[in-house]
């Protein structure tokens, strides 16, 4: 789960990592009172989306008086704010972060993230703040510094020294700060689950202060059991409803760019099915594990959000059936087409526990389009076929 | 022969008393597996399923002599559990459980690591030798027993390949499901040494997905140590960048973890790599053959 910048910077001002000062407005008006509320005489606003990029879309702007906010916020939001990160479709901007000013003299990146490899915390750090860290890691890899944290010992003097001394920090109460400030960064990271935080930039100031210019977190989904107040900043419109949809029922699915609808039991499989479809000439519609219980209700439930998907011309099921068997299975999927009118053609391959019965029922419920499959390769080739409109 | 796990092999389940605790010690108690008994707090001195109950692993321990855990218990203390199995010298820790928080895991397989338990999972199917001892909730039937070894991060993927290569003639000696979290416990590096030294395993099928490095760390480990013919798939060559496909761990950031870089380098390594899980069993007849 994602949160937006505004809410993560209420998250690091509980842990004393310095951010500029800002008000979150969800309209024009409450951006021009934020605006007076924060005082100044320059502020920024903020287009709150769960996508990075905002500068370059437009989503980001310096006002220099109280009417250019009004003007600003009047523009953003409400846009449909188009980054690299968003999909050409873009995202609605419903709320704006209104920042005092900042007086910029130096642009680093921060963040946490799991190190799968050494299977502990890592903090990566750069002096090529404001740039996009996957450029830097791929072009020059040697400008990011890179501290593993193991948290049976926890942030250590030598994890902070190593950063500044990485990011060529010579000035003492700099380095002080920035140990400080990477320090804290690594405590929320660890109390909240964190997933990923990333400072993108974090500024360092005239005064030789580091503030969180910009602030983004990712949560682990499956500890956001222990932490209420996270799940408390979900923020459903940032979420596909298809997918939000799907999950209220047990089943995982991502939409995608193709023609034959995927229906698969085990998240393997379900992308061993789609390579398959790529392979045999046809494009995945979407990715979807029905999980363990493929059943008539969830085998239904997963046609109907299939089907939503207007270039669906085919659809494969492909279950592997193991302790529940197939004959089963084959059952819930008969029974599925009742519930929900499938107009595509349906290619059922079940393989495993008594495969074989389930086959006989299939046939024998002769349905105009329900199309039995032996095997995956089999299956796969005939929803080619029948997307393509070759399948007799 | 086989690795880790044999019909003498003595198992305790935590979370045995459980729904999903019960379900699957029974299905692997038919299958042959000896359960020796279970761990639930507070309902020590029961029986369950015929088997003795105690209220720790310690305890079970001592009464069986129970070297491997199946562990089934709920993810908010799946971790907890994990640490106390490696406190009280279980050898092989097989976690069950799916959605455990990634910060626990780290914590318990340090734990583990450094007590020289093994782990297998979370988040996976278990591990079988075929015919003689399933630990775990795959369907046994599809396993039978020969001369191929199998690793693999998911679950129906396992259940696929295996059955495939039954189909081809051939059969199983030992399948580990690794699980698909961010961090898991035993992994192909250090299966493959196994299969390696293992005289019934002539050929070893890996299948692996998109996020992380434990593939391409296999590749590597495969040039350098591995004589027999291994099979490969990977799975998520069709999936988008950023998104979660199912498993916790499977996810392509930024550009790392794609499945191209993985089967470049298991190519790279000799790996015979298949573009569709469906190839598995006619690669494995294709290597065995030559």
């Amino acid at each position: 789960m994602n949160i937006h910048e505004y809410q993560a910077k209420q998250i690091f001002a509980e842990y004393g990592v310095p951010t500029p000062r800002g008000i979150v407005a969800n309209t024009i008006e409450e951006a021009v009172e934020a605006a007076k509320e924060l005082g100044g005489n320059i502020w920024v606003v903020k287009a709150q989306i769960h996508a990075g990029g905002r500068g370059l879309g437009g989503g980001v702007k310096l006002a220099k008086s109280i009417e250019e906010v009004e003007k600003y916020a009047d523009e953003i939001l409400g846009m449909t704010l188009v980054t690299h990160q968003t999909g050409p479709e873009g995202k609605l901007v419903q709320k704006v972060y209104i920042e005092e000013g900042a007086d910029i003299k130096d642009e680093l990146y921060l963040g946490v993230v799991l190190d799968r490899a050494k299977e502990m915390p890592v903090i990566m750090a750069s002096t090529e703040g404001g740039m996009e860290i996957e450029k830097v890691a791929e072009e020059t890899p040697d400008k990011i510094v890179k501290v593993a944290v193991d948290p049976a010992i926890g942030f250590q003097g030598f994890h902070g020294r190593e950063l500044v001394f990485g990011l060529g920090i010579t000035d003492k109460a700099e380095q002080r700060k920035f140990i400080d400030f990477a320090s804290k960064l690594y405590q929320v990271y660890m109390d909240k689950d964190a997933e990923m935080i990333e400072i993108n930039p974090l500024i360092k100031t005239g005064t030789g202060d580091f503030l969180a210019l910009d602030g983004k977190m990712g949560f682990d989904d499956s500890a956001l059991f222990r932490h209420p107040e996270i799940e408390a900043m979900r923020d459903i419109t940032e979420e596909d409803p298809d997918e939000r949809e799907a999950a209220k029922y047990g089943l995982s699915y991502i939409a995608l760019d193709g023609e034959i609808g995927c229906m698969v039991n085990g998240a393997g499989l379900a992308m061993g099915t789609m390579d398959t479809i790529n392979y045999m000439g046809g494009t995945p519609a979407n990715f979807l594990d029905v999980g363990g219980k493929a059943n008539a209700e969830t085998v239904a439930k997963g046609f109907e959000i299939i089907l939503k998907n207007p270039n669906v011309k085919a659809i494969f099921v492909n279950i592997f059936g193991g302790i529940v068997r197939c004959d089963r299975i084959a059952n819930g999927i008969l029974e599925a087409t009742k519930m929900v009118d499938v107009h595509v053609p349906v290619i059922v391959r079940l393989d495993g526990t008594n495969a074989e019965e389930a086959s006989e029922i299939l046939k024998n419920a002769n349905i105009a389009n329900v199309i039995p499959a032996t095997d995956l390769a089999d299956g796969a080739q005939k929803a080619v076929a029948a997307a393509k409109g070759e399948l007799s | 022969m086989s690795i880790l796990v044999n019909k003498d092999t003595k198992v305790i389940v935590q979370g045995f008393t459980g729904g999903e605790g019960t379900f699957h010690a029974e299905q692997c108690m038919a299958y042959g597996t000896q359960i020796v008994g279970g761990v639930t707090p507070n309902k020590g001195g029961q029986a369950h399923l015929g088997k003795p109950v105690f209220n720790t692993v310690k305890d079970a321990v001592e009464a069986t002599g129970a070297t491997v855990s199946m562990v089934f218990v709920p993810p908010a203390f799946v971790a907890d559990a994990v640490m106390e199995a490696a406190d009280a010298g279980i050898e092989l820790a097989v976690i069950i459980t799916e959605g455990a928080p990634v910060r626990d895991m780290q914590k318990a397989k340090a734990y583990a690591v450094k007590h020289g338990m093994m782990t297998i999972g979370p988040n996976c199917p278990g591990v079988i030798t075929a015919e003689e001892c399933k630990i775990g909730i795959m369907p046994g039937n599809i396993f039978k027993k020969g001369n191929v070894g199998l690793i693999s991060k998911s679950g129906t993927l396992t259940y696929e390949g295996a059955n495939q290569v039954v189909k081809e003639g051939y059969g199983i000696t030992t399948a580990v499901g690794i699980g698909g979290d961010p961090i898991i416990g035993l992994s192909y590096k250090q299966l493959l040494p196994m299969f390696e030294a293992d005289p019934e395993t002539e050929a070893i099928v890996m299948i692996g997905e998109i996020g992380g490095d434990l593939e391409i760390q296999a590749a590597k480990f495969i040039k350098e140590n591995i004589t027999k013919p291994v099979v490969a798939f990977i799975a998520g060559q069709t999936a988008p960048k950023g998104k979660r496909m199912g498993h916790a761990g499977a996810i392509v950031s930024g550009s790392a973890g794609t499945a191209k870089e993985k089967m470049d380098a298991l190519e790279a390594a000799g790996v015979k790599v298949v573009v569709s899980p469906a190839e598995i069993g006619k690669a494995v007849a294709e290597v065995l053959k030559k």
